[in-house]
């Protein structure tokens, strides 16, 4: 039995305990959530988002709407009615960082997508008191002003690739990426036509309504469009999910 | 004191204290006035004046940033240099080092909260600073350690007093989770912008287990650091008992790593790690309400002093606030509780209580202790101490039983339902009820702001009444010896 006088005369005895001390819990609680199979529930339908929805999401985190907003809807019957079906840890698994949030000053928006349409994400967007008058979210009038830059989006496609986010840039990864999603979207998220694609997509859908130029407010309004969209619950049993919580 | 002031300015390095001292109050009362301000901007949505920089969501940041590491680091790297100077009787190891971590951390937290007005962001809470600044504070945060340590290790007493285990543990903790929170895939060498290493549920853990350790060891192990240190001083006793601060510091260490995960409650994060997470969450409330007891007690025998003596009423008052808050989180922790205060204002006032109740309190009275001791002086006036003690009492009340009202509403308005089982509310008729608590909490707010500019002015005027002393000394010296 040691004396704790040996420990508090002792600098280095003293952080080598406290090291192992402080590190123990992280180790039990984070590292199996890499291994366990079960904590990632398996589910069709979820892919890495494509150029112009990643530079929305990229704007969504600069102008900090996870402060406000979650996106993770919980098992309970009022957030069911409010929200949908609660969300799977599947849906944010191309998440860097995820974006589930820890506040609702606003309302989740884990699936949002094809809720509303493009022109009333437009309007709100630029003025929320406009659609909906007791809201107290700020107004983003830029969005609508400022042209998109998708002059890095290859790079940002290639750091996101490094931390294991399926885009393809080689044939290899191209076929691999059919295998999984099918050739429609396998195309979106190759790297080497990712501008082609991303003014593709602003283009056809002009979300925004300004036909003539891309700006952050198509991307962001694309990438509130995709949110909660991917996964086809009609196609999954209501205990399936279960078996993975 | 007077006596031992020239000698132990010799003998320590307090100008490396007295910089940073002066910087914990100038982020203080930046990050406070912008926590006011962001507060009325929920309560008066125009204040956004549709500027990009000022906007709620790019400055909500700046607020966390500057008050947890501009105020409450800089409050930190001052109170335990003075304390491992103070408790070894050693001058700190190395000056430039010191030097170093000071600017080192002024110019991280200065960077940091510019870079998110411009929108360069992780998007992760408390961790928001982009890859390269927090590369800055990696290199500071080892030089920090690696100083403390020789201090330590030069010291002139065979024991290392209690206060210098809770910041050596700090300052251990809060490098492994500064580092494994925020890795991250830069987009290029001469871009702002990283994406995280982890995914989704991955990244969910390890962004809370560093979140929630952010209060558990930043805010919570070296803020009782200073405790141990500064409240047996004023007192004028020693620490209540030496076995309790050895169970309780052990105990804290261990048991706070474990309870991240309960900010996950009902989420996709599976249900063992946020089970385990609230039954830790519960074990910690023991070794909360045992330093809060070694803390308290130390008073025993001397409450009198409560009377007479601003600084210790600001110390006491912490610790009943520490003592509030720890047993406030484990309830908060229990998933049935969980499931109706999580994302609402109830969390935002169990912050604040913790926040502003037990950190900025116990560092208000540690500075009031210890600014007069740095410049060999007695503070400029008690009276401005009580009115401080009051402004921010006051201010912190009405926080959060306006937060307390907000989140419990909202929680019972979103979860209820008419006759027929529809939803009773929208969720935008509970944002409306919200309007007159978010009024109350920026009022409070403001309380608290006036409190620290008042204590800004006392320790200015404390800080120019020294140097008036100094110079009529000198004078007196010069005149003896002339006379001689």
């Amino acid at each position: 039995m040691i004396k704790h006088e040996s420990i508090e005369t002792n600098a280095g005895l003293l952080i080598v305990l406290t090291m192992i001390v402080i590190s123990i819990g992280g180790l039990v609680e984070i590292v199996p959530l890499f291994f366990i199979n079960d904590t990632v529930e398996k589910v069709d339908g979820v892919r890495p988002y494509t150029p112009l929805e990643l530079r929305g999401r990229d704007i969504y985190q600069r102008e900090g709407c996870y402060l406000c907003h979650s996106q993770m809807i919980r098992p309970f019957r009022d957030e069911w009615l409010r929200y949908g079906h609660y969300s799977l840890a599947a849906e944010s698994q191309y998440d860097h960082p995820f974006q589930w949030g820890s506040k609702r000053t606003g309302p989740d928006l884990a699936r949002v997508g094809g809720k509303y349409s493009n022109a009333w994400h437009v309007a709100h967007l630029n003025n929320p008191r406009d659609v909906v008058p007791q809201s107290i979210m700020p107004n983003y009038p830029w969005l609508m002003t400022t042209d998109l830059d998708y002059s890095d989006v290859q790079d940002r496609m290639r750091a996101l690739k490094k931390t294991g986010v399926p885009y393809s840039e080689t044939q290899a990864e191209y076929d691999r990426n059919v295998a999984k999603f099918g050739a429609d979207v396998a195309d979106k998220l190759d790297i080497l036509h990712a501008e082609e694609n991303l003014m593709k997509q602003a283009l056809n859908n002009d979300y925004d309504g300004q036909r003539s130029r891309i700006t952050e407010m198509d991307a962001l309004v694309a990438y509130l469009q995709v949110l909660g969209t991917m996964v086809d619950f009609s196609r999954y049993d209501e205990g399936y999910f279960a078996e993975f919580r | 004191m007077a006596h031992t002031g020239i000698a132990s300015t010799q003998q320590y390095n307090y100008e490396i204290i007295k910089k940073f001292a002066v910087m914990a109050l100038v982020w203080g009362l930046l990050g406070m006035a912008a926590g006011v301000y962001i507060a009325s901007e929920l309560a008066w949505p125009f204040l956004n004046f549709d500027i990009p920089q000022i906007t709620f969501g790019r400055l909500r940041p700046v607020h966390t940033t500057l008050v947890i590491f501009g105020f409450g680091g800089s409050a930190l790297f001052a109170t335990s240099y003075y304390v491992v100077q103070r408790t070894c009787q050693t001058r700190l190891y190395s000056d430039w080092m010191a030097a170093f971590t000071f600017w080192g951390w002024q110019l991280a937290i200065g960077l940091g909260a510019l870079s998110y007005m411009f929108g360069y962001t992780q998007s992760r809470e408390y961790a928001e600073f982009e890859w390269p600044i927090d590369l800055l504070i990696a290199v500071t945060w080892v030089v920090y350690l690696a100083l403390y340590v020789q201090t330590l290790r030069r010291r002139s007493q065979p024991h290392i007093y209690v206060a210098n285990w809770f910041y050596m543990a700090f300052i251990l903790a809060t490098a492994i989770l500064h580092i494994f929170n925020n890795l991250a895939v830069p987009v290029g060498l001469f871009s702002l912008k990283s994406y995280s290493l982890f995914s989704g549920v991955q990244d969910a853990m390890t962004q809370w287990w560093y979140g929630h350790n952010a209060v558990g060891f930043f805010l919570t192990a070296a803020f009782l650091g200073m405790m141990y240190y500064f409240v047996p001083k004023q007192a004028g006793r020693p620490v209540y008992s030496y076995r309790l601060s050895i169970v309780h510091f052990w105990a804290l260490s261990f048991l706070y790593m474990w309870v991240g995960a309960h900010h996950l409650h009902w989420t996709a994060l599976p249900d063992w790690t946020s089970t385990l997470a609230a039954t830790f969450s519960i074990m910690l409330l023991l070794p909360s309400w045992g330093g809060m007891i070694n803390g308290i007690m130390t008073l025993s025998g001397a409450w009198d002093k409560l009377r007479t003596d601003p600084i210790m009423l600001f110390l006491i008052t912490a610790l009943s606030f520490y003592g509030m808050s720890t047993f406030e989180g484990p309830l908060m922790s229990l998933k049935s509780v969980n499931a109706l205060s999580h994302y609402t204002d109830w969390t935002i006032g169990h912050v604040h209580s913790g926040a502003l109740g037990w950190v900025a309190m116990v560092s208000f009275g540690s500075f009031y202790h210890m600014v007069p001791r740095l410049y060999d002086t007695r503070i400029y006036s008690t009276r401005l101490v009580y009115v401080h003690f009051w402004l921010a009492t006051i201010g912190i009340l009405l926080y959060i039983t306006a937060m307390w009202v907000a989140g419990i509403f909202q929680g019972l308005m979103l979860r209820s339902f008419d006759d027929y089982g529809n939803l009773a509310y929208t969720f935008v008729e509970t944002v409306a009820f919200l309007h007159e608590p978010y009024v109350v909490r920026a009022l409070g707010g403001a309380f608290f702001l006036s409190g620290v500019v008042v204590m800004a002015y006392n320790v200015f005027m404390t800080v120019r009444q020294s140097r008036v002393e100094a110079a009529e000394i000198e004078a007196k010296l010069a005149a003896k010896l002339a006379r001689a």
